[in-house]
This record gives C-alpha cells, sequence and structure tokens, in this order.
C-alpha cells in the first residue's frame, strides 16, 4: 500500500483532496444551523464532486467528465436561486430562525 | 513536474482552508468569503487539469454569481448575527457528525489508495480530449451533439428556477402568519419596527456567545457594522 | 317435451308476481293467483306424464339442461332437469295435493292480515319442492332442499308475533340444519370419490365405489334424511311446527318436505346398494321412531300433535322399507300417505276452524252431527290410515311390512314391531276420530274447572275460552272440495300397485328402470297370511279404542302416560344437554372466538400501533437528524464499496 504513494502527481492526489473536501462539506452540513452556512456546505460537496469529475476526464481522456461538470454548475445554480428564495420566505416570517426551528412536518 | 506539484499543493491548501473557513467561522459573510477561496482554488486546480472553460465558468458563476447572491441574502435577512456555536439542540449530534464525516473521509481514501485499480473504468474511444483541440471545441461540440436534449432541459429547468424564485420570495398579501404576534394585522412598518427594535435589543446579546473559540474576536465589531449598515 | 322447466317455473313466478302486487291484489285474489299457478304447475306435469308414457320403458326419461350454473375446472354443475318416473310421480302428487292446499287456503286464511304473504311463502315452497325432486344433480337437489327448509320456517312461524311461534320455527330451521350438514358431507365425499354429482352420470359410476366409502356416503345422507323427514334423532322440531297454520302442516309436514328424505334415499338407490350394513341402520332407525311415535300419538290431547306423531310414525315406516330394499314400497306409501295425512290435516284443519281455534281434543266431542262432511272425509281418512282393506293405507303398508319380513337380519323381528306400531296408529286414530266426533257428549258445553281432568297439561292450549254456547259449523266449500278429492283419492290410490299380479303392480312396473336391482317379493300365500296378521292388528286397535274411549271400560290414564306424551323426554333430554353443558362449550367456544381468535387478529393490530407509535419519535421534523442518517448511509455505502474491492 504504501507503494502506492508515489511522488509523482497522478490524479490520486486530486482525488484525495476531493474527498477531504467533500467530508468537510458533508461534516459541516451536520454540524452548522445556519441555512445558508448549510447551503455554503452543500456547495462545497459540489465542487468536491466537480474536481473529482474533471480528474477522471483528465486521466481517461473523455470529454464526459467535462460535461458533468458543466452540467453540475447549471443545476447548481439553479437549486441555489431556488434554495435562497425559500430561505428568504420563512426567515421573512420568523427572524433568527435557524435549521431546527423548522420542525413542523414531524411524526 | 515540480510546478505542478507546486500548484497543486498551494491550491490545495487554499482549498482546504475555505473547507475549514466554511464550517468553523461563525460570521456568516465569513463563511462565504471562505467559499469564494476554495471555489477559487478548485479553478484553479481545473486549470491544472486542462479544463480551462470549466475554469473560467466556476470563477464567473460560481464565485461571482452564486457568492454574491449569497451575500446578497445574507445582507437582506440581516442573519449576520453570528450562530451560537457553544452548543447543540440536538443530542450527540456533533459526535455523530464527527464520525459520520470522519467514515466518510478514511473510507474514500481507503477506497482510492488501498484499490488494485485505482482509476477505473477504461479509456474512452467515443469522446476523447484531444490535445490537439482545445477543451472548449470539444466540450461545444459533445454538448450540441450528444447531450443536445439534457441541454435544452436544462434551460428549462433555469426558467423553472428562476419562475420559482420570484413566486417563493413574493411577500403574500394579507396579515403575517404569526397574528398572535401581529394583532394589528398587516402592516409592514409596523414589522419594521418591531424588527428593528430586535436588533437593536439583541445588538449586545448577540455577539457575545460564551464559549466559542477565538475566532470570534471581531465578532462584535462586526455585528455592529452591519447593523449600522441596514439601519 | 321441453315443458319440464314449466313445472317449477310456473310457481316460482307465481311467487314473484305475488312477491310485487300479492298485498295489492289482498284477500282472496292473491289466493286464486297462487293456486292458478299451482294448477297450471299441476297441468304441465300431467302433461310431462303422459309424454313419459308413450316412451318405450328403458328410455324412460326426459333430461333437460337449461344452463351451466357452477362451471369450476373438473366440477360442472348444470341447472337441468331430470324427469323420469320417480321425480314425475313425485310432481303428480306434489303439484297436485299443493294445488288442493292452496284452493283449501282459501277459504282458511281469510280475514287474516297477511293474507297474500301466505301464499308468497306457499308457491316458493312448492316452487323448490318441485326443484328437489327434478334437478338432475345433487346440488340442485340441495338447492330446493334449502329452500323448504327456509319456506318451512317462514310458514311454521307465520304468525311470529306470539313467541311460542317463532321458535318453533327457528327449531325447525336449526334441527334441519344439523342434517344438512351431514347432507353436504355425503355431496363431497361423493364427488371426491366419483367425480360426478350428477343423477344421470351416477348410475354408471357407482360401481366402482368402496363398500366402506360407499357406507359412509349413505350414511351422511341419511344424516340429512333424518333431519329433514323428522326420523330419531331429530325428529324434535315436527311435532312444536304444529304451531303453523294447518295448510301448512297438511303440505309440508304431511306430504311434501317430509318425504325429500325418502325421496332422496330412492334417487341414490344405487349407492344403497352397495352400502351394506347402512341399510340395517336405515331401517332400524325407521322402526324406532316408528314405534316411539306411535307411542306419542297415544298420549297427545292436541289434535295436530296426533297427527304430528303420525306422520313421524309413518315416515318411519317409509324408511323401514328403504332398508329393506323395497323402494317401491317407501314411494308407494309416500303417495298413499300424502293422500291420507294431508286429508286428515285438512279435516282437522276444518274442525279447528269451526271450533274457534281451539284444538284440545278434550273440548270436542260429537262433532259428527255438526260437520257432515268434515266427518266423513275425516273418517275415510281414518281407515286408510288404519289399514282396513280396501282403502289405500292397507296395500301400502301391507307391502312394507311384506319386505319388512323378508329382509335379510331379523326380518320376522322388524315385521313383529311393525305390526305392533300398526296396532298403536289403529289404536290412537279411532281414539282420535271417537274423541272428537263422536263420544257421548259435547265436551265443551261443560266450563273447565268441572272436568277432573288428569291429562297431562296441554302447551298448546290457546287460552281461547270456547263459550258453552258456540255451535260449529260446517266450512266453505273452498275448504270442504280438497277434502272430498282427497278423500277419493284415498279410497282409491291403493289400486295403483295391488300385488295380485305382475300386470297390476304398476307402480312397480313404472318405477323399475328408475331402480337399479329389483328385489324379490314374497310368494302369495305367505303374504296372504302376513295380510290377515295385519288386519287382525287393525282390528284389534280399532275395537280397544272403542272400549276405552267410546265405551269407557278402561281407564285411560292406564294407557295415557306422560312418558309417552313427552315422547320418553328426548327432546327435553336435548334442552337440558343443549342448555346445560352444551351451553357451556358453546360459551367456551364462542369465548375462545373472541378471546383466541378475535385478541390474536386485534392484537395484531395494537402491535402495529405500539410499533408505530415507538417509531413516531424517528421523525423529529429536524433537518439535520435526517441528514445525519443520510450521512450514515452514505458511509454504509462507501463501506460496503470498500470491502467488495479487490485489493
Amino acid at each position: 500500500m504504501l507503494a502506492a504513494i508515489q511522488l509523482t502527481l497522478d490524479e490520486t492526489w486530486y482525488l484525495v483532496l476531493a474527498a477531504m473536501i467533500f467530508a468537510i462539506g458533508a461534516t459541516g452540513l451536520l454540524v452548522r444551523r445556519n441555512p445558508l452556512v448549510m447551503f455554503m456546505c452543500v456547495e462545497l460537496m459540489l465542487n468536491a464532486v466537480n474536481l473529482t469529475f474533471v480528474t477522471f476526464a483528465k486521466a481517461l481522456n473523455d470529454v464526459g467528465g467535462q460535461v458533468v461538470v458543466f452540467f453540475v454548475m447549471v443545476v447548481a445554480a439553479a437549486e441555489v436561486v431556488v434554495g435562497l428564495a425559500l430561505v428568504v420566505a420563512i426567515m421573512r416570517r420568523r427572524q433568527g430562525a435557524d435549521a431546527d426551528d423548522i420542525s413542523l412536518m414531524r411524526g | 513536474m515540480r510546478v505542478e506539484m507546486f500548484v497543486f499543493l498551494v491550491s490545495a491548501c487554499v482549498c482546504l482552508g475555505g473547507a475549514l473557513g466554511v464550517v468553523l467561522l461563525r460570521n456568516p459573510v465569513h463563511n462565504a468569503l471562505s467559499l469564494v477561496a476554495t471555489l477559487f482554488g478548485v479553478a484553479v486546480l481545473f486549470v491544472a487539469q486542462g479544463a480551462y472553460f470549466l475554469a473560467a465558468i466556476q470563477v464567473i458563476v460560481y464565485a461571482g454569481a452564486i457568492v454574491v447572491l449569497f451575500l446578497f441574502v445574507i445582507m437582506l435577512l440581516g442573519v449576520d448575527r453570528a450562530e451560537r456555536l457553544g452548543m447543540e439542540p440536538i443530542a450527540g449530534q456533533r459526535v455523530a457528525a464527527v464520525i459520520a464525516g470522519v467514515a466518510i473521509l478514511g473510507l474514500s481514501l481507503t477506497a482510492l489508495l488501498a484499490g488494485a485499480q485505482r482509476v477505473t473504468g477504461a479509456e474512452s474511444s467515443l469522446a476523447p480530449l484531444d490535445p490537439g483541440v482545445p477543451d472548449i471545441n470539444r466540450l461545444g461540440q459533445v454538448l450540441f451533439t450528444d447531450y443536445v436534449w439534457a441541454f435544452e432541459i436544462t434551460a428549462v429547468l433555469l426558467t423553472v428556477a428562476v419562475v420559482g424564485a420570484v413566486v417563493l420570495a413574493r411577500r403574500s398579501p394579507g396579515p403575517p402568519i404569526d397574528t398572535d404576534e401581529f394583532p394589528d394585522g398587516t402592516v409592514p412598518d409596523h414589522w419594521e419596527a418591531e424588527y428593528d427594535a430586535a436588533i437593536a435589543g439583541d445588538g449586545t446579546g448577540g455577539g457575545s456567545a460564551v464559549d466559542a473559540p477565538a475566532i470570534d474576536a471581531p465578532e462584535a465589531v462586526a455585528t455592529a457594522d452591519t447593523e449600522e449598515v441596514a439601519g | 317435451m321441453d315443458l319440464v322447466w314449466l313445472i317449477p317455473a310456473l310457481p316460482l313466478a307465481g311467487f314473484i308476481t305475488l312477491v310485487v302486487v300479492g298485498r295489492r291484489l289482498g284477500d282472496p285474489l292473491a289466493g286464486w293467483l297462487g293456486t292458478a299457478a299451482v294448477g297450471a304447475s299441476f297441468l304441465a306435469t300431467a302433461k310431462v306424464f303422459n309424454d313419459l308414457q308413450a316412451l318405450p320403458a328403458a328410455q324412460r326419461t326426459i333430461h333437460q339442461v337449461l344452463f351451466t350454473w357452477i362451471p369450476a375446472g373438473s366440477f360442472r354443475v348444470d341447472i337441468g332437469f331430470l324427469a323420469d318416473p320417480l321425480s314425475i310421480t313425485m310432481c303428480l302428487f306434489i303439484t297436485g295435493i299443493g294445488a288442493l292446499i292452496h284452493l283449501y287456503s282459501v277459504g282458511y286464511m281469510k280475514g287474516d292480515p297477511n293474507y297474500s304473504k301466505f301464499f308468497v311463502y306457499l308457491n316458493l315452497f312448492v316452487a323448490s319442492m318441485l326443484l328437489l325432486v327434478l334437478g338432475d344433480n345433487l346440488v340442485l337437489t340441495f338447492l330446493g332442499w334449502e329452500g323448504v327448509g327456509a319456506c318451512s320456517y317462514l310458514l311454521i312461524s307465520f304468525w311470529f308475533s306470539e313467541e311460542a311461534n317463532a321458535s318453533a320455527g327457528k327449531k325447525a330451521f336449526v334441527t334441519n340444519r344439523i342434517g344438512d350438514f351431514g347432507f353436504m358431507l355425503g355431496t363431497f365425499l361423493l364427488w371426491v370419490t366419483i367425480g360426478t354429482v350428477n343423477y344421470v352420470d351416477m348410475p354408471a359410476k357407482v360401481g366402482g365405489i368402496a363398500s366402506v366409502t360407499a357406507t359412509a356416503i349413505v350414511l351422511l345422507f341419511f344424516l340429512g334424511a333424518t333431519g329433514k323427514s323428522a326420523q330419531l334423532p331429530l325428529f324434535v322440531w315436527l311435532p312444536d311446527a304444529m304451531a303453523g297454520p294447518t295448510p301448512v302442516s297438511a303440505l309440508i309436514h304431511a306430504a311434501t318436505m317430509v318425504t325429500s328424505g325418502v325421496f332422496l334415499l330412492t334417487r341414490l338407490n344405487p349407492l344403497l346398494e352397495k352400502a351394506g350394513w347402512a341399510n340395517e341402520v336405515i331401517a332400524w332407525v325407521g322402526i324406532a321412531t316408528a314405534l316411539v311415535a306411535a307411542l306419542a300419538a297415544v298420549a297427545q290431547n292436541d289434535i295436530k300433535k296426533v297427527l304430528a306423531y303420525s306422520t313421524i310414525s309413518q315416515l318411519g315406516y317409509m324408511f323401514l322399507a328403504i332398508g329393506s330394499g323395497a323402494f317401491v314400497a317407501a314411494i308407494f306409501h309416500m303417495i298413499t300417505h300424502a293422500f291420507f295425512k294431508a286429508l286428515l290435516f285438512l279435516g282437522s284443519g276444518s274442525v279447528i276452524h269451526s271450533m274457534d281455534h281451539e284444538q284440545d281434543m278434550r273440548r270436542y266431542g260429537k262433532l259428527q252431527k255438526y260437520l257432515p262432511i268434515t266427518s266423513i272425509t275425516f273418517l275415510i281418512g281414518w281407515l286408510a290410515i288404519s289399514g282396513v282393506p280396501p282403502f289405500s293405507g292397507f296395500w301400502s303398508k301391507d307391502e312394507i311390512l311384506a319386505s319388512a319380513f323378508n329382509s335379510e337380519h331379523l326380518g320376522p323381528l322388524k315385521w313383529a314391531l311393525g305390526v305392533v306400531v300398526a296396532i298403536l296408529t289403529a289404536f290412537y286414530m279411532t281414539r282420535l276420530v271417537i274423541m272428537t266426533f263422536f263420544g257421548d257428549k259435547e265436551k265443551w258445553r261443560t266450563p273447565l274447572d268441572a272436568e277432573d281432568d288428569v291429562a297431562i297439561p296441554d302447551d298448546h292450549a290457546h287460552g281461547h275460552h270456547l263459550s258453552p254456547d258456540h255451535t260449529p259449523h260446517e266450512s266453505p266449500l273452498t275448504m270442504t272440495l280438497p277434502l272430498m278429492v282427497l278423500a277419493g283419492l284415498a279410497i282409491v290410490a291403493g289400486f295403483i300397485n295391488l300385488p295380485f299380479s305382475a300386470r297390476l303392480e304398476s307402480l312397480a312396473n313404472w318405477l323399475e328402470p328408475t331402480l337399479a336391482v329389483q328385489h324379490e317379493a314374497l310368494g302369495g300365500g305367505a303374504l296372504a297370511l302376513l295380510a290377515v296378521v295385519a288386519i287382525t292388528g287393525a282390528a284389534v286397535g280399532i275395537f280397544f279404542a272403542y272400549r276405552t274411549y267410546q265405551q269407557h271400560k278402561v281407564d285411560p290414564a292406564t294407557i295415557e302416560k306422560p312418558a309417552f306424551a313427552h315422547a320418553l323426554y328426548i327432546d327435553e333430554t336435548y334442552a337440558k344437554v343443549a342448555g346445560g353443558p352444551g351451553e357451556d362449550a358453546f360459551q367456551g367456544i364462542a369465548d375462545f372466538d373472541a378471546g383466541v381468535v378475535d385478541g390474536a387478529v386485534n392484537g395484531v393490530g395494537s402491535l402495529t400501533q405500539g410499533l408505530g407509535r415507538r417509531l413516531r419519535p424517528v421523525q423529529s421534523g429536524l433537518v439535520r437528524s435526517y441528514a445525519l442518517v443520510i450521512a450514515g448511509g452514505a458511509a454504509l455505502l462507501l463501506a460496503f464499496v470498500v470491502m467488495r474491492m479487490s485489493v
């Protein structure tokens, strides 16, 4: 296993970095309560994924990875728009609300 | 090679620093700025990988539009108050979150490093990235032939998102939900006055989170600053 | 040829019409309509009978299939009618007597508030009975069987506002149901064994049945027959069924429904041939029932109860005949019994009607001078049932006794018991006739306390207090005409099967194709001897009754024992068992059902509820908890991938 850690910069490094960013984003999503910060953590995760895709596109010499990244960005943009609109709509009513306060839909 | 390594390491540090900043900093504006740092780092890494077009898109759309949108909302709603990171209302959430994060990280790394084939999949013969053809040309070709259907759909998606956002963020006519909080009915000015009073009242209380780490030292100052801007 | 379906269809149409417009037609039009329906059915039957006679003996069946009712794989049941000599003979007297009784009811039920409903039920009954008889398979027969049971219930409890009548109806239905259980099991077993329930296919396939199976099947069907035909042990409903109007008693509980059991066993005669000792069981149950019922009839004071026990007793004779293999004798006695018993019942109805619904014979006496037509026809019926030649009862009863004598096991013993029953029959019928029509004084003129009656308290006393000034008068023509017709039939019916020569045995010849095996009869000399003994027995019975009741030379109390009146307390025993330990057992079963079975079902429900209640807090509404669980799931997926990876 140690032999796998080489000193040449191959795609594994990028993938490891992406994994780390993803993990940090996931943890952040679970820990933070402010809806906007939670959103940002989601963005972190999406970026990690984008990085992974581009890495693979380079490694496999396939432009499909980049196409996916393109679409991910578009969809992320749309998602942020709608999500922030939702946050605005909620926060306007109950100011200072965080994610834990919006828990009406419980069993 | 060494240049690449150097570039990679610096960008990696920036990315990771930004990521940690997003998660750990208390002021939402700081979080947003950390996010910008990460996005920038990722854009650099895109360039290093030869995805120039995507790097540009990353900066323009992500860092330039999305984060700005975030900042707009932060400012609009006055949520620049710091979150009370000291306490955690759901029992065990933090511990479980850390465990989950570590698990995800550990497993991913195991999968990446210990596997026999670290990069799975065969090289694609269908859509090769030629060194000769610039990536943007390649991307355009594929996008408008193989993936044109998805492309058009995303256009619809964006339209729908915009319409949805407009509808959602509209102030609805009529009295607010909490009619016992606002018994007089719709008086946005009334609401604004309440809001201002609440801000003024919390201004001193909100900044003094008791056992938060030292990061929040400029916290009170930042709060006061934004108050003045909003007021 | 195709008229066979009309036979049950016409009363059924009458039923439907009366259901719809009967109430509006009212008294007496509804009655005429009902009578017309059954009368038309009789004409159709006569036509089919004619057609059958024209056919050569071997092919004397008309099988008309209307449509397929139950197509279920290898099990097929059609709505089909089988008109062969046996079923057409039964149809003739069912529709004939049915029409006469409908006519009688037009007069009898006059003034009753539920007049049209009575005819609705009567028509439905006749339709069901015809279906029972004409059906070409056991399932159709069962349909008719259940139909007549249901109509019997409806008609017994016709005046249900009095609790006793309603209870009697329920008792009849429940007791019949026990028998039906046997019928159903018999059908199932038969189908499992030979794969068909159709009478047309049955004779060919019956040969292959093992004797044990055949015995089991026959015993099961016999259980059904004991329910319907009121034999030991399920006869207890028939005396109580006298709570219904008299035409009902005449039609259902004398002439038709109670003969279904006899008909069923005759239909299944190929099976009975193979059934071995089941036949002995049938014969002994028959003669035992006849004896018990005859003893009971001796001590009854209600005129209808005497006739009820008499019916049970005569049915016992019929089963004795079946058990001895003499199916022709059984059918012969069924026919003659139908005529004279219906006559006796209708006659008693006429008496009851004229005596202001008083049914206790101790209040009658010397009615012969007030009710001339009734008494003459009644006397003819009396002579017929007592077995006095040349009336019909003598010929049929004698044939049964001869076949009993001729049967394999203990034939003479069965015959001797049969003669005892014949003597008792003559005795109690003469007693009835004397107490009602003769005697030396008109007992209702004397107020009740003056009588020092040691009689058994009659639970049937209606509380009508017949005023001492009451003068009975003869019944109207609608009621006496059927009496006269039936009296004529009771006289001549015996001549359809005279034993003097093969040619005169027209009933036997007629029924021959439907019977699997013919049994040889006794020679002429032995037959004559037995006949003489029977006639002597009848004379003894009549004479003894005359001495006791007319001449008052013997005290009735020595004969009319309480044990006899309560039919050897069989009914009371049932009540005690069912009410006592029986009820506890049933309560136990009911508790088991409520506790264990329902408990299990409800337990599943409450378990689910409890589980749900405990699981509900998992959905806390907190987004972050959900996110945590999703992250946990993602980690598990990654772990899965890592584990499946090759290192």
